[in-house]
C-alpha cells in the first residue's frame, strides 16, 4: 500500500465533523497556520486510518485540525489553522 | 457561489433495503428507504455503519448513487478483497433488512444542473458512483450543458452502469461516454484501451479556453495522476473537484 | 458508541475470547494494517540520522551505517493497536534501546521520541530500557517498509503501538514526561494494552 494511497480528501471528514458543526464545513475555508495559504476544508488532505482522523494542508502538510474519539468524548483541535470561516 | 448549507447536525438514522441491483459480479446497488430523508444533492455520500451483536462497529462512506429527484436513495458499493463493511454489503444484506446511515454528506464536491459551464467527469472504477449521481441529476433536470464522462474501468464486465450510459449518451442532449479499458477488451472495442494519461485527457476533454467544470473521483493515486494532468494542461486547479478513495473502503 | 445491530454482520475478527496473549477489548488480525496521521516520509539511509540528545554531553548521533554496525537481535512480539487490532508473533529486527544509551551520562526520568513528519510520543526511561525496547529496521526478515515506519521505528510491544514511533529519528532524553502528538490530543500518557489505558483519564 503505497502512501499517496492512504490520503483522502477532507471531504472524507465531514461526517465526523456533522456531529461537532451544523453546517458544511467541507466548504468553510481554512488559513494554513503554516503557510498562510487559504483552501476549502474538502481539498486539504484527510488521514483518517489513523487512532485519530487528521487534516493536512495540502500545500505544506502543516497539521490542520485533528479530531479524537475518546470513548464518549470528542476532542478536536483546530491549533494549526490561523482561522477556519463557517 | 457558496449556498447556506444550514441543515443542523447530523445523526445517524435507519433506512429500509427495498431493493439490490447486482451492476457486475462485485458491485450491487442498495436502494433504501430513509424516512424523513432530508434529500441531497448530486455528489454527496453517506456515512454507513454496520454493528455485531457484541458491540463491535465498522463504518465507511459511500457515494450516494441516486439522482436527488429520485424516489428511493441508492448506493453503489464495490466488495473489496478482504473488506469487511463491503463484502458484508455486497454479499449478505437482504430486502429487509435495515441499514444504519448518516448523510448527506459533503458540499464540497457537489454539481447543481443550473450550472452552465460545460462539464468534465472523470472515473476510476467505482469512483463513477457520485458522478452517474450527477449524470442522472443532469437528465432528470433536462439540463443540456455539454458535458463529458471519460470512465476507466478493467474490463468489459467491470463497466458498472453500462446500459444506462450507453442509453443516456444516445439522449442527444448533449452528453458524451468515452471509455477506456486497462484489460483486454471485448472484440469490436471501438474505446480506448490503457490507462487514463496526459494525451487521452488532452484528446477527450475540454479545453482550458472552454473553462470547464471537473469532477475526478476514484482511488487516491487515480485522481492524483488525473487532476495533476488537466492543471498541467492548463486547467485552473480551482475548478478541479476531486474524491479520492483511498487505497480501499473496505 | 451504540447502534443498530446489523443482522449477520460479524466483521472480520476471530474468536479471540479464550486467547490470554489478547488485551481486553482487542481483536486478533492476519494481515499488517497502515495507519497514519501523515504522509510517509521517505528519508534515504544516507541522510538518515539517529540521535540521543539532552544528556550531560552534546548529542550521541550515529549514520545509518554506524547504527547497522552495533549489535542487534531478532524479536518477537505481539503488537497491539489503539484501534482495537492485535498481531501476534510479529517478527523484528533491530538494536536495542539499552545499546543507545550505554554510557550516556543523564539524569533522565523520561524520553521523548521523535520521528520524520513531526511525530512525537512519550514514554518513561524505564520503560524503554532493560531489554524492553528497540530501534527496529527489518520486520519478517526484509528491511523495514516506509508505510511500516521504514528505515526505522522505535518498537515497544508492551505498550499500545501508537508509542512504537514510526520513521524514528532519535530520543529525547527528559526529566519529566511530556505529551506526544497523540497524548496532546487525548491518547493516554501511558497506553498500557492490558489496563486499556487508550485514553487520558482511563
Amino acid at each position: 500500500m503505497d502512501d499517496v494511497a492512504l490520503r483522502v480528501d477532507g471531504n472524507a471528514l465531514a461526517g465526523e465533523l456533522s456531529e461537532v458543526f451544523s453546517q458544511d464545513v467541507t466548504v468553510a475555508r481554512v488559513a494554513c497556520g503554516g503557510c498562510g495559504t487559504v483552501e476549502r476544508l474538502g481539498a486539504d488532505h484527510a488521514y483518517i486510518q489513523a487512532p485519530g482522523m487528521v487534516l493536512r494542508c495540502c500545500h505544506c502538510d502543516n497539521v490542520l485540525l485533528v479530531m479524537v474519539r475518546a470513548g464518549d468524548r470528542l476532542r478536536m483541535s483546530l491549533a494549526g489553522s490561523r482561522w477556519i470561516d463557517l | 457561489m457558496a449556498r447556506a448549507a444550514v441543515r443542523g447536525r447530523l445523526s445517524w438514522t435507519l433506512g429500509d433495503v427495498v431493493e439490490l441491483i447486482d451492476e457486475t459480479p462485485r458491485v450491487r446497488t442498495i436502494a433504501l428507504d430513509v424516512p424523513e430523508w432530508p434529500g441531497h444533492r448530486a455528489g454527496q455520500h453517506v456515512d454507513v455503519r454496520l454493528t455485531a451483536e457484541d458491540g463491535y462497529q465498522a463504518q465507511r462512506s459511500y457515494s450516494i448513487a441516486s439522482a436527488p429527484e429520485d424516489d428511493r436513495l441508492a448506493i453503489t458499493v464495490e466488495a473489496l478483497p478482504d473488506g469487511e463493511v463491503s463484502s458484508y454489503l455486497v454479499g449478505e444484506l437482504r430486502v429487509g433488512d435495515k441499514l444504519e446511515l448518516r448523510g448527506p454528506i459533503g458540499g464540497y464536491f457537489v454539481w447543481e444542473a443550473e450550472r452552465t459551464e460545460p462539464l468534465l467527469l472523470v472515473a476510476g472504477g467505482s469512483g463513477m458512483v457520485p458522478l452517474m449521481s450527477m449524470i442522472r441529476h443532469r437528465h432528470a433536470a433536462g439540463a443540456t450543458v455539454p458535458t463529458k464522462l471519460l470512465f476507466s474501468s478493467r474490463a468489459w464486465e467491470d463497466v458498472i452502469y453500462r446500459e444506462e450510459l450507453e442509453r443516456l449518451a444516445l439522449a442527444s442532449d448533449g452528453f458524451e461516454v468515452i471509455q477506456t479499458l486497462t484489460r483486454m477488451p471485448p472484440d469490436g472495442w471501438t474505446g480506448y484501451t490503457r490507462r487514463v494519461d496526459a494525451a487521452m485527457l488532452s484528446d477527450v476533454g475540454w479545453s482550458a479556453s472552454a473553462m470547464p467544470a471537473s469532477f475526478v473521483c476514484g482511488p487516491t493515486p487515480f485522481v492524483e495522476a488525473v487532476a495533476s494532468t488537466l492543471v498541467l494542461l492548463g486547467h485552473a486547479a480551482s475548478t478541479i473537484k476531486t474524491e479520492r478513495f483511498g487505497p480501499t473502503g473496505g | 458508541m451504540t447502534g443498530y445491530v446489523s443482522r449477520g454482520f460479524h466483521g472480520k475478527r476471530e474468536a479471540e475470547r479464550e486467547n490470554a496473549r489478547v488485551p481486553p477489548g482487542q481483536y486478533i488480525v492476519r494481515d499488517f494494517p497502515v495507519l497514519s496521521a501523515g504522509p510517509t516520509p521517505h528519508t534515504p539511509t544516507a541522510e538518515w540520522t539517529f540521535a540521543v540528545v539532552g544528556g550531560a554531553r552534546q548529542p550521541t548521533t550515529w549514520t545509518w551505517e554506524e547504527f547497522r554496525a552495533l549489535p542487534s537481535e531478532e524479536i518477537r512480539a505481539d503488537i497491539h493497536c489503539v484501534t482495537k487490532w492485535t498481531k501476534l508473533d510479529t517478527i523484528w529486527q533491530g538494536v536495542s534501546v539499552d545499546t543507545l544509551l550505554e554510557g550516556i551520562d543523564h539524569n533522565a526520568t523520561h524520553v521523548l521520541a521523535f520521528s520524520d513528519g513531526d511525530y512525537t510520543t512519550n514514554l518513561p526511561l524505564e520503560d524503554v530500557s532493560d531489554g524492553k525496547a528497540w530501534v527496529a529496521f527489518g520486520y519478517d526478515g526484509e528491511p523495514l517498509a516506509p508505510e511500516h515506519g521504514g528505515p526505522a521505528r522505535l518498537l515497544v510491544p508492551h505498550l499500545y503501538f501508537w508509542k512504537s514511533a514510526k520513521w524514528v529519528r532519535g530520543l529525547q532524553l527528559m526529566d519529566h514526561d511530556e505529551a506526544g502528538f497523540w497524548e496532546s490530543y487525548g491518547y493516554h500518557m501511558y497506553g498500557d494494552p492490558w489496563r486499556e489505558q487508550r485514553y487520558a483519564g482511563d
